[in-house]
């Protein structure tokens, strides 16, 4: 019933694309470039905010150097705690036991909370080959969802829409899974508001089964931990009589002492506010009081592969606040389709790659190679992931995968040929005289060239940029000549 | 002291004027500099694109050719964002002992220009004499690789002359990032036209920045467009003086 990412092209092309469409581009400087003055205003107040960065990233460090620890102190206290507990190595599993759950309780439709996890594994789609609705309740997920279309930010994902685009969909879709807008629908932010509450709250009031997601899972306690702006999560997780929560394996904070950390990082970086409206946490079953089944499914889908990586399993820290989509000009361009996953922006460069491993698809690979290296992703992170870092680190794994082909890509050579050139300045020196007769044989007295040269990546240059002609004199040859020098 | 200039491959090749206004600069600040000759390239273009293996030997001829000195200086954030962060893994990859030890005595001598006047020299003041209209672009790796901070917008304000005008969003990035100009073409050009518009909102008749790649980016820009704003390093606003320029 909705569109998944499956068969995405690699990021240069989808980027492209994305490139082409003015409104796009328009609504997402807008909605990044508020957020953005918004976030960096309240972090600003805050004048312990580098130690809380560096305590954040050290608390989720020591998680995952001793995750199988916590992972079996999780599920204790779960256990404790009357939870339900299933562990899943990838999404067909994990799918699975959703549906299992489902079908046990006669579900045909199930109510949907605060869950990338979800959308990564398309436990949507899966539900709906086994004859199970699932409906997205936060309203940004919501207009996705109803839009047929994919989610582009982690946050906000219908950042990318209007308010004229929302209230087309909200009008024409409502009424197809439930209580439809009414008709005289306008497009102010309250009214769109309200129609999503009645459809929403039909909704949360017939479903017996809920699946949500948790920000943090608290080891010691077997508590999860939801925090939301809206207050849906709040409905999903206390009305239907049976709750399954999705949980990556990296969610785990050993103790409530550290979930405090992160309750001051996480609405700061994410929505640009000092505290969020709603924190619901759970723990596992209350007789007579809200759901009276709970399942909790720890998911991998990946996450021990991300952990097996020295320089990349730092992005296992990441708490999804999406401030680094915020600060990127590459997405701000882009928006988050071209990357292709329910994982955009830096953290999806690196993200993807880590959890589905380089060398298994074009789309994957083109990933770490879609950023300038410009940091502001990393400065922003309030868990202080070097995403920079990471990002190189995969692209040599990317350029790994290739060195045993049978025909070397032609930017291998070049490196080849560069590396060879640049590894002896006797060589560099024969290099430039060449250059200089490069440019002699173009002919030209000016400095700069408008049309293409015969040299690799110069079409995709001098498509929109003038490319300076190589000096008529390298700086070398100039300082051998002033110097008297010899070496 | 004993001094070194990083000339920086792009600069040997395409733009010696900078290389030969921070020599000019140094040496008026009364700075004896080396310019060894076997230096080549910093192999951050290979770095960068995940091409490590063919990085080492480039790294190594960097630190032969530069280990030893107190100071190497180069007019590019981005070549000494490299040199301090980026050889160590180069080397670690290696397994080379000696090159990681060679990198890691290497790297804390390299000096961005801007750095080397503030903190090294004590000046702000170089006696630079250039009567333009002028904006400052702070390119990525000079702002959060390396941290110079406003260093460079202090040594031009001291300027004699100059009309020092702010350019709009100046940290967000110009969209070249080395191979990404190429690959990602359309989104570079895109970000890198958003940067050209702020410089011509400026009405500035010369851009600055730190980092040669990045004003080749905008430049090619700016010089399509026929906008009419020339790019020059910082090393050459703060070379000119009022007799020589
Ligand atoms: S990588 Fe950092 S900034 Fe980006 S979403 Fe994750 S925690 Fe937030």
């Amino acid at each position: 019933m909705s569109r998944t990412f499956v068969g995405m092209p690699p990021f240069p092309t989808a980027a492209a694309h994305a490139l082409r469409d003015t409104q796009l581009r328009r609504n997402l400087a807008h909605a990044t470039g508020t957020i953005r003055d918004k976030r960096a205003g309240v972090v600003a107040e805050v004048d312990d905010w580098e130690q809380l960065r560096v305590d954040g990233a050290a608390i989720k460090d020591h998680v995952l150097s001793r995750l199988d620890h916590y992972l079996v102190e999780l599920e204790e206290s779960l256990t404790r705690a009357g939870a339900t507990v299933h562990w899943a190595r990838d999404a067909a599993e994990a799918n699975a036991i959703v549906a299992t759950i489902a079908h046990a309780h006669d579900a045909d439709e199930v109510v949907k909370v605060k869950s990338m996890a979800t959308q990564e594994i398309g436990l949507n789609e899966a539900l709906a080959e086994e004859g199970i609705a699932a409906w997205e309740t936060d309203l940004a997920e919501l207009i996705v969802q109803l839009g047929d279309d994919l989610p582009s930010h982690i946050l906000v994902p219908a950042i990318h829409r209007n308010r004229a685009e929302i209230r087309e969909i909200f009008a024409a879709r409502m009424g197809d899974s439930g209580r439809a807008a009414p008709p005289d629908l306008s497009d102010a932010p309250a009214d769109l508001a309200a129609a999503a509450r009645l459809h929403l709250r039909e909704k949360f009031l017939r479903a017996k089964v809920a699946v949500s997601g948790a920000n943090f899972a608290v080891a010691d306690s077997g508590t999860l931990v939801v925090v939301e702006s809206e207050g849906n999560g709040r409905m999903c997780l206390t009305l239907p009589e049976v709750l399954i929560s999705v949980v990556g394996i990296e969610k785990i904070v050993p103790t409530y002492d550290d979930l405090q950390v992160f309750l001051q990082l996480l609405p700061r970086s994410s929505t640009g506010e000092r505290m969020n409206p709603y924190t619901s946490m759970w723990t596992g079953v209350t007789p007579g009081d809200g759901p009276q089944e709970v399942h909790v499914v720890l998911l991998d889908n990946g996450r021990s592969r991300a952990l097996a990586d020295e320089v990349g399993r730092q992005a296992l820290r990441c708490i999804r606040c999406s401030a680094c989509l915020n600060v990127c000009p590459v997405y701000e361009r882009t928006g988050g389709h071209a990357y292709g996953s329910v994982y955009p922006g830096p953290i999806g460069a690196i993200l993807n790659p880590l959890l589905k491993g380089t060398g298994v698809d074009a789309q994957t690979d083109s990933l770490p190679y879609a950023s300038t290296l410009c940091g502001a992703c990393f400065e922003a992170c309030p868990v202080r992931i070097d995403i920079p870092e990471v990002l190189v680190h995969l692209r040599s794994k990317v350029v790994d995968g290739h060195r045993g082909d049978r025909r070397p890509k032609a930017e291998a050579l070049a490196m080849k040929a560069a590396s060879w050139t640049l590894s002896d300045s006797r060589r560099l020196d024969r290099a430039l005289r060449t250059s200089g007769v490069a440019r002699a044989a173009l002919g030209r007295s000016r400095d700069r060239v408008s049309q293409t040269v015969p040299l690799p990546g110069a079409a995709a240059w001098t498509r929109a940029r003038d490319l300076p002609l190589p000096a008529r004199e390298p700086f070398r040859s100039w300082w051998r000549k002033q110097s008297g020098s010899e070496s | 002291m004993n001094v070194a200039l990083q000339v920086t491959c792009l600069n040997d090749s395409l733009f010696p004027d900078t290389a030969r206004a921070t020599l000019t600069l140094l040496r008026r600040l009364g700075v004896n500099v080396e310019v060894p000759l076997g230096q080549t390239c910093c192999a951050q273009p290979m770095i960068n694109t995940g091409y490590l293996d063919e990085a080492v030997p480039v790294v190594r001829n960097f630190v032969d050719v530069f280990e030893g000195y107190d100071a190497v200086v180069t007019p590019s954030g981005s070549c000494t964002g490299c040199a301090r962060h980026q050889h160590a893994i180069v080397a670690r990859r290696s397994g080379d002992a000696a090159l990681v030890a060679a990198v890691s005595s290497t790297a804390p001598t390299v000096y961005e220009l801007s750095e080397f006047l503030v903190d090294v020299l004590g000046v702000t003041d170089v006696g630079a004499y250039f009567p333009h209209r002028v904006t400052y672009h702070p390119t990525c790796h000079s702002l959060r690789m390396v941290g110079v901070g406003d260093r460079p917008s202090r040594l031009l304000e001291a300027v004699r002359g100059i009309d020092l005008v702010e350019l709009p969003q100046a940290t967000e990035c110009c969209g070249f990032g080395g191979t990404f100009a190429v690959k990602n073409s359309d989104t570079s050009v895109a970000m890198g036209s958003d940067k050209a518009r702020h410089v011509r909102d400026t009405d500035a008749e010369v851009l600055v920045a730190g980092d040669s790649s990045c004003l080749m980016h905008i430049g090619g820009l700016l010089s399509r467009q026929q906008a009419g704003v020339r790019t020059m390093h910082l090393a050459e606003v703060l070379a000119s003086t009022q007799v020589g320029s």
